[in-house]
């Protein structure tokens, strides 16, 4: 459902009669490396006033001043996760679109691997309790009964004579 | 007078489904056939007054009847005429409608071509079908009514949305509501086989076609939806992991495994309390995605705390059919008798570990979806779940089920050989290998993880080609009798073969547009000529246009290879007189095979320059080729013989098929 967040984009295009365009020409940096980490940055903060845009897709005037920040301190000689801890000192956790890993967000992170873990566990231990409890009978569930033997020989020879 | 009638149909339309949805059981109850088939009637009947109703309001959309809350909001007397009709389902009430229409198109389609169904599984699931309707019935006619009226009428309306005044909007809504309320026929079956208590592999077969119609829809409906975005928001990007497509992905995984599982169910009688399971989750996922985009909660929770009366509504719809359901499965599922043994190394284990990787990856989304609205209401602290995380999360899981995903279709029921599959499986593995040192070589430097993705989807893709390969004995035997053979295979093998390959093609499609993208970004003045991926983009002029409710300013662009002109590109902004300020931003995109130029306008200066966006995306129409292949492959799974016999046919033609069985 792009409906939703396509009426949502609009609210804010039709809030900002001059809606600027995301990335614009007079915001690129001289120097093609810096840029392509400021891209790559901007791709990992949220455009705040937005839903869920980050401020490199944003047209927002707010991810405007945002992508000028980050320029500013990737030209004032930051690394990368000092922009990312100047930007989140002043606007709080709430500007990254990957949130750091910490008591609050671990279920987050962790839920992804944990529910395959359990569900391949679960599955290996019902495995393992089938095949204590009836292995035999397993062997002759996995072999053929006399009656499907037959129907697959009855295929077979249907299937020879069809094609010759 | 429309409208009260629309309104009333849709009255009658509740009163039969409330009947519906008693009357069937107690006849089931009391072995009373005239009794169950009241479901059947009721279901037609209340088809007929939904359709009358949604009739109704497209109507008074049409005559652009300003008498009505609605068409006031939502629409315009210069409007186009697709965009009147289309407009009816771009607001909250509309779509609603259209959500109930679609729910009663499916209780319909079972009542008249069930006629193979037992009668008592058909009363129950008819039953459980209008207990989904009714509830939504209620929700529309207290909190949501379409055809309220107003008292002073204006003379004109307020225009839809700019951004919805798109062909998107007439294909988009529709497939997907298609899709999500297309698996409430696998929930009212499911909940039916509960309160029966009877489950069995035919089971499986009855409820598999309508699974994969939900599936189909559903696939196309977001492919359309991501196109849809990726040409009309302006910036190129075609999935921006936002709740609302979340919202329809959920359903879309949990459908997609459980449409792996009816497989199994219905060959091997196995994996029924799972499958059932599965039913139920998909469907309330579609209710949540539902519950998601209608209730407001995403927007932020404070103004869905503002204004509840919709959203608490919609939550008390899903916490009674959510937890009703599951607490249902809880008491009776142990009574379902599991059939049908497996060894690990089979087709069923191939396709359990589809269902696990499947599952997990919808509990990703699940989580990243909800956790931040769950974290502010319990804590108040505000996060940001976006791209960076579902891409670390979510595309892991990935790899194994691709890896996986050539194997199932090469291994035998019951006890497969691993070994076996693999050697058939070499070609494969030698070409994915090939072609990924070949991309390895030529974009040096670049990332590691484009060429090994590629080469991984070109595995899924010969993969799935050797499978029927291997089946019609290409190469092995003489041509005539291989395409004999192909001939005679069952189309649900040459559906898993389109299917699986589809999910290769999307994969390069996404490697290719997020890997090699190339933009260029700048200010231009007519006359002026800019570079991007071996083009030249000459701009020529600028020209405004005006449009019937809307002023544009459209820029020409020619597009050069090697000096000659190919093709003119027209980007355009537009400026809906209609409804003050808003504007529109319309890309100019120019297809070169799969690859596309794709040019979008950003603000004209004082001094005549204007802001331009140019990108190249190579392959880029892969990504939506391949669901393209992903549904045509569940339209020929679906007109499988297997399939027709138990799927709905009128019964002079069932007898027929079924003597043949």
């Amino acid at each position: 459902m792009v409906l939703k967040r396509a009426v949502l984009a609009l609210a804010i295009v039709a809030a900002m009669a001059t809606a600027s365009h995301a990335v614009q020409p007079d915001e690129i940096m001289s120097d093609a490396v810096k840029e392509a980490r400021a891209r790559d940055l901007s791709r990992e903060l949220r455009c705040m006033v937005c839903q869920n845009q980050s401020i490199d897709d944003s047209e927002a005037p707010l991810a405007r001043d945002l992508r000028l920040l980050v320029r500013e301190r990737i030209a004032a000689g930051d690394s990368d996760g000092q922009v990312i801890d100047f930007l989140v000192a002043r606007y709080g956790e709430f500007v990254l679109l990957k949130p750091r890993l910490n008591s609050h967000t671990w279920l987050l992170w962790f839920l992804t691997p944990l529910a395959l873990g359990a569900g391949g566990i679960a599955l290996w231990t019902q495995g393992r309790r089938r095949a204590r409890s009836g292995g035999e009978q397993d062997e002759a569930l996995l072999n053929l009964t006399p009656e499907e033997e037959a129907r697959v020989n009855q295929l077979i020879a249907a299937e020879r004579t069809a094609e010759k | 007078m429309i409208a009260e009638s629309g309104h009333y149909a849709l009255v009658l339309a509740f009163g039969l489904a409330l009947i519906q949805s008693t009357v069937p059981i107690l006849g089931a109850r009391w072995r009373d056939f005239s009794l169950m088939n009241v479901a059947r009637s009721t279901a037609v009947a209340q088809l007929i007054f939904v359709a009358a109703s949604f009739a109704a309001l497209i109507a008074l959309h049409v005559s652009s009847d300003f008498s009505v809350i609605n068409v006031v909001e939502n629409s315009h007397s210069m409007k186009p005429l697709i965009y009147k009709i289309t407009g009816v389902w771009g607001n909250h009430e509309g779509s609603m409608l259209l959500w109930v229409s679609i729910l009663a198109l499916f209780g319909g389609l079972v009542a008249i071509f069930g006629n193979n169904l037992p009668i008592s599984l058909r009363a129950h699931a008819l039953a459980v079908q209008a207990w989904i309707a009714s509830a939504f019935y209620l929700f529309i006619l207290m909190t949501s009514n379409p055809f309220l009226r107003i008292a002073n009428p204006p003379i004109e309306g307020q225009d839809l949305n700019p951004v919805l005044q798109d062909i998107g909007l007439a294909v988009h809504p529709p497939m997907l509501y298609l899709g999500y309320v297309g698996f409430s026929i696998s929930f009212s079956f499911a909940i039916a086989a509960l309160l029966e208590g009877r489950i069995d592999a035919a089971w499986a077969r009855w409820v598999r076609p309508w699974t994969l119609v939900a599936w189909i829809f559903l696939t196309l409906g977001i492919a359309m939806g991501s196109y849809w975005a990726y040409y009309e928001l302006g910036w190129g990007g075609w999935w921006f992991w936002d709740p609302v497509e979340n919202a329809s992905l959920m359903p879309w995984l949990a459908g997609t495994a459980l449409l792996h599982s009816l497989v199994v169910m219905e060959k091997r009688n196995a994996l029924k309390v799972w499958t059932i399971l599965l039913s139920i989750l998909a469907f309330s996922l579609s209710l949540l995605g539902t519950f998601l985009v209608r209730s407001g909660v995403l927007t932020s929770v404070h103004a869905f705390a503002n204004d509840p009366r919709r959203g608490v509504f919609i939550l008390l719809i899903l916490c009674v059919f959510i937890g009703g359901s599951l607490s249902l499965y809880i008491l009776r599922a142990s009574s379902l008798k599991q059939g049908g043994l497996f060894a690990p190394i089979s087709r069923e284990g191939a396709l359990v570990l589809n269902n696990l990787l499947l599952t997990t990856a919808c509990a990703t989304v699940f989580v990243g979806t909800l956790y931040p609205l769950a974290l502010e209401v319990m804590t108040g602290e505000k996060i940001s779940v976006g791209a960076p995380f579902f891409n670390l999360t979510f595309g892991p899981l990935f790899v194994p089920l691709l890896v996986a995903v050539p194997f199932g279709p090469l291994l035998a029921w019951k006890r497969g050989d691993l070994l076996g599959a693999a050697q058939r499986l070499i070609a494969a593995g030698i070409a994915a290998l090939f072609v990924m040192a070949v991309v390895w070589a030529w974009t040096r430097g670049g990332s590691t993880f484009a060429p090994i993705a590629i080469g991984l989807a070109l595995f899924v893709i010969v993969g799935a080609v050797i499978d029927i390969a291997e089946r019609i004995g290409l190469f092995r035997l003489p041509a005539g009798l291989a395409l004999r053979r192909a001939r005679g295979l069952p189309r649900s093998a040459w559906g898993t073969m389109f299917a699986h390959a589809g999910v290769g093609i999307a994969l390069i499609g996404i490697v290719c547009e997020t890997s090699w993208n190339s933009e260029n970004i700048r200010t231009m003045r007519p006359g002026d000529v800019t570079n991007i991926a071996g083009y030249g983009l000459k701009l020529e002029n600028l020209t405004p246009h005006q449009g019937s409710n809307y002023r544009e300013m459209a820029a020409n662009f020619s597009v050069l290879v090697d000096g000659r002109v190919i093709a003119t590109m027209s980007p355009s902004k537009r400026n809906f007189t209609t409804r003050s300020g808003a504007s529109t931003t319309e890309a100019a995109l120019l297809s070169r095979g799969a690859s596309q130029l794709y040019i979008s306008l950003g603000d004209i200066a004082a001094d005549g320059s204007i802001a331009v966006r140019i990108y190249h995306k190579p392959l880029v129409l892969l990504i939506w080729l391949g669901p393209v292949f992903m549904a045509f492959g569940g339209i020929l799974s679906l007109s499988d013989r297997r399939l027709r016999v138990g799927a709905p046919k009128p019964a002079k033609s069932m007898r027929g098929l079924q003597a043949a069985e």
